[in-house]
């Protein structure tokens, strides 16, 4: 493969409208390198990381949303909504993607969610 | 091309003569007060006056004279040429003039875009009609004046900013007024739920009837407006309809003119459109994306635009931090910044539930990133201005939330600031009642607890909120003597136990999660993943088929109605009455396993068939196909009733004495649905032998000859308890009574993720027995309150997910598929 990438990098997809999301829910975007969760908080913000507690692999998307945080479904570890962190005594970090609200819409940075 | 400073005055025409206009002449002429010739066209028939005191004037606190910015005499000194009531419908950029509607043609060298914005109309039927008016100029406010003095019902379509202050001026006037909002809550772009809620009840107190989640369908009458009709049917007697949805940029000239119009007219950092000798400026702009319809920003505009147009070098506009008030007399609130949802280290929040105070500041790295004030704004601008100023409040965080007169002052701990207090200073505020009563009555009466101290004094028996302090005052008082044992807050967010909670979500009427958090002083925003799911427990057991269920307060299990598995799959668990099951019932399980190749089937501990390892976007299809064959939701998930194991009993068994399949069957179609503080698993066994092992379940049968031994309070798990007797009954009418009864008395009573036995032991077992088996009308009451909840949950989950509810639960936002990359040429 000799195709050379674009310098500027952003390839922003819209992934769908923000209302599709609940307020304080996740829901998942399937890409073929991995599962993303984009969360919606109370006040519609929008975050997106990759769909694995980096604890034991709990799909955060099914956690409960308080908060700029999400409590993973398995074992209930906090993890920070903007950076993947996990918060506490907890050691361990899931990967958060470029993610962007514009007129209602969400689009997420796939030239980064696509890398390795 | 501005600097020609002995050439001919250059001609500067303004469309529109509004706030923006107007601000951008007052900062013009203060610098460069001769540069230009000017000409404004105003739509409006009359001078510039202060839209946005137009609320006063509908209330009837200001006059139209009041408001006026500038005067006759105003135009006249600054040689202002006003052409007021003229409309410009033509821009033409190659001649650079414009065309009035009467034809007349003005040239100019430089032309501002001020028009403003329109109003939105909602496309409803009926919304031509005379008696429908908008909320933008002092025509609409004559319109409702005239409308207002014939009395009759206004509907306010909209509960934003104008909406509110609409309909509070037509209340004032008058009229019965009405409210219909679309969101859930009031201002929803300004407030959190919590302020929207005070919002709401103080909006109310005014006689206004507010519904919100309300969309309009369309506006009847035959020759001018009579009702408003919703889309759920309801309809609504209206002589004026006020239609404030909002606004939208006024950018039809713009357009016409072929300048860069998206939402609003583009334009760059010093309000210059497209064309370099058009600029715009206020509410009809699009700025860095933004379009604003507050004043604050036009006046930001409008300062940067007319210094660019004195000549000066100026920095350029960089947009607005924007904050709100409501102009609605006794109402105090404001807004400012972003005020999302936080976590808890990120948000300091004050609540006094007596005065109706509710006041949030959102904090990033110790700096303040939004504020929520309700009913004490005295400090709005003052953290509005720290917000501004990007100010490090690490060192004022401790007494930031008391505001600016607070500053300065040294923390103490809670023991020691209550014991320094004067015996006459107040500790509640709900009842009056003062530091000095509450330390007389520890004495005198040798009162050790927070119930005591309650019972005695009525402290911190009406919202709990200074719980805290008169526990720090026990402490104070007794000494080493006192000890909290026994009383543990529900969470960090407040300091009252479950029970407390439950009993003010009763006594106080609360009905919804806004109303607990705001009466009961919760000391976040929003709780967290602890109390949420509580909270909607509590008000879901309180308030059946009142309270809506909150579906992201819940855990995942109970959301999706299916159990999640260590890998994400999920486990699928039908309802077996009794454990009974038909050879079409596993005839539709083993297709169901095999269609949706399901790697695991087993038979659970709770006689039922557990399905493992479905994917959760197959399971409205897996429960469509279940459901089909008279399959439904075994709440294998839920807290609340899970099995009802049973034994063969009478029906074949040498040893039965009683049906105990039948009862068994009977108890799980009564309970089936019903939510708990925590699971329910009961046991039906035929004979004292007790093959269904009912003695350690949650509530268990032991038939015998006489009747039914009704055991309760079992356990099988973690920790291993044999049950309790609670009594025994004649009939099988009366087993169902008792126990229907008795998981009414947990279900009200126990704290959420107790369990029953744990309940029971700390309630008493006789306290339990005595409730059930002694006092008939107490069971009665609470079998009737079982039996209304129940008529809330009469529905399969699984059906109605199958037939698309909830939807987004179990389809991806979005699939994204790799494509073949084309090489460059």
């Amino acid at each position: 493969m000799n195709m050379t990438m674009v310098p500027s990098n952003d390839f922003w997809f819209d992934v769908g409208p923000l209302r599709a999301i609940p307020q304080r829910g996740a829901r998942t975007v399937k890409t073929p390198r991995r599962e993303i969760a984009v969360f919606r908080t109370a006040s519609d913000e929008v975050f997106a990381l990759e769909n694995r507690c980096p604890h034991k692999g709990g799909p955060l998307s099914e956690g409960i949303v308080h908060g700029r945080k999400v409590a993973c479904p398995l074992h209930n570890w906090i993890i920070n909504l903007d950076d993947g962190e996990a918060s506490g005594a907890d050691k361990g970090c899931a990967r958060s993607f470029p993610v962007k609200l514009e007129n209602g819409r969400i689009y997420l940075n796939m030239s980064v969610a696509a890398a390795p | 091309m501005l600097d020609q400073p002995n050439a001919k005055k250059q001609k500067l025409v303004i469309l529109g003569n509004g706030m923006a206009a107007g601000r951008v002449m007052d900062e013009l002429f203060a610098r460069a007060p001769d540069r230009y010739d000017v000409v404004v066209f105003g739509a409006e028939p009359r001078v510039n006056y202060d839209r946005i005191m137009l609320s006063p004037v509908l209330s009837g606190e200001k006059a139209y004279d009041d408001i006026l910015i500038h005067t006759d005499e105003w135009y006249a000194t600054n040689k202002v040429d006003l052409r007021r009531g003229e409309l410009v419908v033509a821009i033409d950029r190659v001649a650079k003039t414009v065309t009035t509607q009467s034809g007349a043609v003005e040239a100019y060298d430089t032309l501002i875009i001020a028009t403003g914005s329109k109003p939105i109309l909602i496309p409803v039927p009926g919304a031509e009609l005379p008696g429908v008016v908008t909320y933008r100029d002092l025509d609409d406010v004559n319109l409702m004046l005239d409308a207002a003095g014939k009395g009759g019902h206004a509907v306010v379509i909209g509960g934003g900013l104008l909406g509110l202050e609409a309909a509070a001026g037509l209340a004032m006037r008058g009229m019965t007024t009405t409210v219909v909002h679309l969101m859930p809550t009031l201002m929803e772009r300004q407030l959190d739920p919590n302020a929207a809620y005070l919002l709401q009840k103080a909006i109310e107190a005014r006689g206004i009837e507010v519904l919100t989640g309300a969309n309009t369908a369309a506006i009847l009458g035959d020759t001018c407006v009579e009702s408003v009709r919703l889309d759920d049917g309801r309809t609504l007697t209206a002589d004026l309809v006020v239609m404030a949805v909002g606004i939208r940029p006024n950018t039809a000239l713009a357009k016409l003119a072929d300048l860069n119009v998206k939402r609003g007219i583009v334009v760059d950092d010093h309000l210059r459109t497209s064309d370099d000798n058009i600029y715009a400026v206020g509410e009809c702009v699009e700025h860095r994306g933004q379009c604003y319809g507050l004043v604050a920003p036009l006046y930001d505009m409008a300062k940067t635009l007319a210094a660019t147009l004195a000549g000066e070098t100026v920095d350029g506009y960089i947009g607005s931090t924007t904050s709100t008030k409501l102009k609605v007399t006794g109402v105090d609130l404001f807004s400012a910044g972003d005020f999302a949802e936080g976590d808890v280290k990120d948000e300091i929040v004050l609540r006094d539930p007596a005065r109706g105070i509710y006041k949030r500041v959102v904090l990033r790295d110790d700096r303040i990133i939004g504020a929520v004030l309700y009913g004490d704004t005295a400090d709005g601008s003052w953290y509005f201005d720290l917000l501004k100023k990007n100010a490090d409040i690490g060192a004022m965080r401790n007494a930031l939330i008391l505001g600016q007169a607070y500053q300065g002052g040294v923390a103490l701990d809670p023991v020691a600031a209550v014991a320094a207090l004067s015996d006459d200073a107040e500790i509640c505020g709900c009842n009056g009642v003062c530091k000095g009563a509450i330390t007389q009555a520890i004495t005198a009466h040798g009162l050790t607890t927070l119930d005591d101290v309650r019972a005695r004094t009525k402290a911190s028996a009406s919202c709990g909120q200074c719980t805290a302090k008169v526990e720090s005052l026990l402490a104070a008082t007794l000494g080493d003597n006192y000890s909290a044992a026994g009383r543990k807050p529900m969470c960090k967010c407040t300091d009252l136990t479950h029970s407390e909670v439950r009993g003010f979500i009763l006594s106080k009427e609360l009905k919804s999660v806004p109303a607990v958090m705001q009466e009961l002083a919760w000391k976040t925003s929003c709780g967290c993943p602890s109390c949420r799911p509580a909270l909607n427990y509590y008000l879901l057991c309180a308030w059946p088929g009142e309270y809506a269920d909150d579906a992201q307060s819940r855990y995942i299990n109970e959301r999706v109605h299916a159990n999640i598995q260590k890998d994400g799959t999920f486990s699928v668990v039908p309802r077996m009455w009794g454990g009974l099951t038909t050879p079409d019932e596993l005839r539709a399980i083993a297709d169901v396993a095999d269609r949706f190749k399901i790697p695991t089937v087993k038979v659970t501990g709770g006689q039922r068939i557990d399905l493992l390892g479905v994917r959760k976007e197959d399971l409205p299809a897996v429960w469509a196909q279940l459901n089909s064959a008279g399959l439904v939701s075994g709440a294998a998930y839920a807290k609340g009733l899970r099995t009802v194991k049973t034994c063969v009993g009478s029906e074949w068994c040498r040893f039965g004495t009683q049906d105990s399949t039948g009862l068994g069957v009977k108890l799980e179609r009564f309970m089936c649905g019903s939510w708990a503080p925590a699971k329910v698993k009961l046991g039906v066994s035929g004979c004292p032998r007790n093959c269904a092992e009912s003695t350690v379940k949650d509530i268990g049968v032991i038939c015998v000859e006489s009747g039914y031994d009704i055991h309760i309070a079992g356990a099988a798990g973690l920790h291993v308890r044999q049950t309790d007797l609670l009594g025994h009954v004649d009939t099988e009418d009366e087993a169902i009574e008792y126990i229907a009864a008795f998981m009414q008395m947990y279900r009200e009573e126990a704290g959420y993720l107790e369990r029953v036995w744990k309940w029971v032991e700390n309630a008493g077992l006789d306290k339990v027995r005595a409730a059930i088996m002694d006092d008939a009308d107490n069971r009665r009451a609470l079998l009737a309150r079982f039996e209304k909840s129940q008529r809330a949950v009469r529905r399969d989950p699984w059906a109605e997910r199958a037939a698309g509810r909830e939807q987004h639960e179990f389809t991806p936002l979005a699939t994204l598929n790799s494509i073949i990359a084309v090489p460059a040429e």
